[in-house]
């Protein structure tokens, strides 16, 4: 019963890896950008939650209104601002940008917040919990994260396939010399998907900040789990990368369970032996 | 000729040492339908990607409807009305057939995509592509490629049409029927100008025949007797006979 327990903590936690890992994927996928920047604007995001709790006194639940929004705009400023310029035939110039930014989105949280690690308060939902018999019982909260990850990942699913906007994506992903030729503005349209992408990096970064605490230094190890959930599960799968997150997080709740410094350790291993087993991951995408 | 829709002026453009575009003048009329010969390496291609911007001249200037688009971004140019078909076929593979239609439309339409729906079944329709409407992209055979190539261009809505060896690996009856295509385009206002090696289609489609040779035009006139003239003779033989 215990294991089971473990494996449904797993599971959930999986939900909030799976969002790390969404914006990732849609960005790689729609501009192949890698942004090493991904984990700290979680943390960014997790921040910005703070501050409207604190000016607000708002719960962090309802504080996502506000910040989604402020996150998708920051993402669109971004884009245009900044990356766009760094896109071309060299994957190198956005991963030296993005990586530059990261160190410039911690070193900036920590002259703001200090190193001290804060936590997000959510009220009496964080010790709610449903009883599924037998001694089973799982966190509202935990609950609620996992059915968040599943509808951003499934509105993702139906923005990239059921949207102009997702066939734009998904044109200019495909060429995007062609798409240009075609009345597509890339320039708009990376704009679009890196703000989608900070949108649910958003979502993201507020549920970490209620599930555990947090400082401007745990960005990076949040990119490396998002990165690991897109690999497990195959580039360019949005289930697939949902799946990846559950297998994630289950390795980590498993590696957990024997021994709690096997934690981080078992969910490596479980990425390694994915990688050495189909280094395509679990659900490739069918290429064109 | 009628108003031209579209005037390149003194348009020059070298790769390095190679010359394909030398100081070229060159006018389409509204409704012309305008073919474009030369050997490989004369500067065909190259001459669509400076029309639709992906190439750009080094002097010169592109007019298009009156206005002076030689620095306007290549999606500005669709949406103004200027789509080109390419010679390798180039669509967008893990989208269907349908959906390549769909973007095509609505992006370079400026139009909602149900607004297109019908147009773009009415296309695939056309292009004899409707049992394929959802099949990927990527998994059609060359003919078929060809053929979502020059729909997806037209569902832009284009007032040019640029057409890049359209014939190419075409059967003989399949050629008429592109040349019917072509014709049947042209009756609804939309201006062509028609890149082909195949040049018995070409001359059974177009007004107007230019060659170009070497980045400039040697010859210009009505396509049978262009054809005719020794110059252009000497160098068409050998491209006829590969066709």
């Amino acid at each position: 019963m215990q294991w089971l327990n473990t494996i449904l903590q797993g599971i959930l936690l999986g939900g909030l890896y799976a969002m790390f890992a969404a914006g990732l994927s849609l960005i790689f996928g729609v501009m192949r950008l890698v942004n090493i920047a991904h984990g700290d604007l979680i943390v960014l995001a997790a921040y910005i939650a703070l501050v409207t709790v604190q000016a607000l006194g708002v719960n962090p639940l309802v504080a996502l209104i506000i910040v989604v929004p402020a996150m998708a705009g920051i993402g669109y400023a971004l884009q245009r601002g900044l990356l766009n310029r760094t896109l071309g035939d060299d994957l190198l110039p956005p991963l030296l940008v993005t990586f530059g930014l990261s160190v410039i989105i911690q070193n900036g949280l920590l002259e703001l917040f200090t190193a001290d690690s804060v936590k997000l308060n959510a009220g009496a939902i964080e010790i709610a919990s449903i009883q599924l018999g037998g001694g089973l019982a799982v966190g509202t909260l935990p609950l609620l994260q996992f059915g968040l990850a599943v509808a951003v990942i499934g509105g993702l699913q139906w923005l990239f396939y059921r949207t102009a906007l997702g066939r734009a994506f998904r044109a200019t992903s495909d060429d995007q010399s062609v798409a240009q030729l075609m009345g597509l503005n890339n320039a708009h349209i990376f704009g679009l998907a890196m703000a989608i992408s900070l949108a649910v990096v958003a979502v993201a970064g507020v549920l970490l900040a209620v599930r555990a605490n947090f400082d401007p230094s745990i960005g990076p190890a949040r990119l490396i789990f998002g990165f690991e959930a897109v690999i497990i599960g195959g580039l360019g799968s949005l289930w697939g990368t949902l799946v990846g997150g559950i297998i994630l997080g289950v390795a980590q709740a498993i590696g957990a369970q024997l021994d709690p410094g096997w934690n981080l350790l078992a969910g490596h291993l479980a990425f390694l032996l994915v990688l050495a087993l189909k280094p395509e991951g679990l659900f490739p995408k069918v290429q064109g | 000729m009628t108003m031209p829709i579209l005037s390149l002026q003194k348009i020059s453009k070298r790769f390095g040492a190679v010359v394909v575009a030398d100081g070229i003048d060159l006018t389409l009329g509204e409704g012309e339908a305008l073919g474009v010969i030369g050997p490989n390496g004369a500067g065909k291609t190259t001459l669509f990607g400076i029309i639709t911007g992906t190439v750009a001249p080094d002097s010169g200037r592109v007019l298009f409807a009156g206005e002076d688009v030689t620095r306007a971004a290549p999606e500005r140019r669709c949406r103004m009305g200027i789509a080109r078909s390419f010679q390798i076929p180039q669509p967008f593979g893990g989208m269907t057939v349908f959906e390549n239609l769909v973007v095509a439309a609505a992006f370079g339409g400026g139009k909602r995509e149900r607004d297109v729906y019908p147009r773009c079944a009415e296309l695939l329709d056309q292009c004899g592509l409707a049992d394929k409407a959802n099949r990927r992209a990527g998994s059609l055979a060359l003919l078929d490629r060809k053929r979502l190539e020059l729909a997806r261009a037209l569902a832009t809505e284009p007032r040019v049409l640029l057409l890049d060896e359209v014939a190419g690996g075409l059967i003989e009856h399949e050629t008429a029927a592109l040349v019917a295509l072509v014709k049947d385009v042209r009756a609804r206002g939309v201006s062509i100008i028609w890149i082909e090696h195949i040049v018995h289609a070409l001359i059974a489609a177009v007004d107007r025949l230019v060659v170009l040779h070497g980045g400039a035009l040697i010859a210009e006139g009505l396509p049978a007797e262009v054809i005719r003239r020794p110059q252009v003779a000497e160098i068409y033989m050998g491209i006829e006979a590969d066709a």
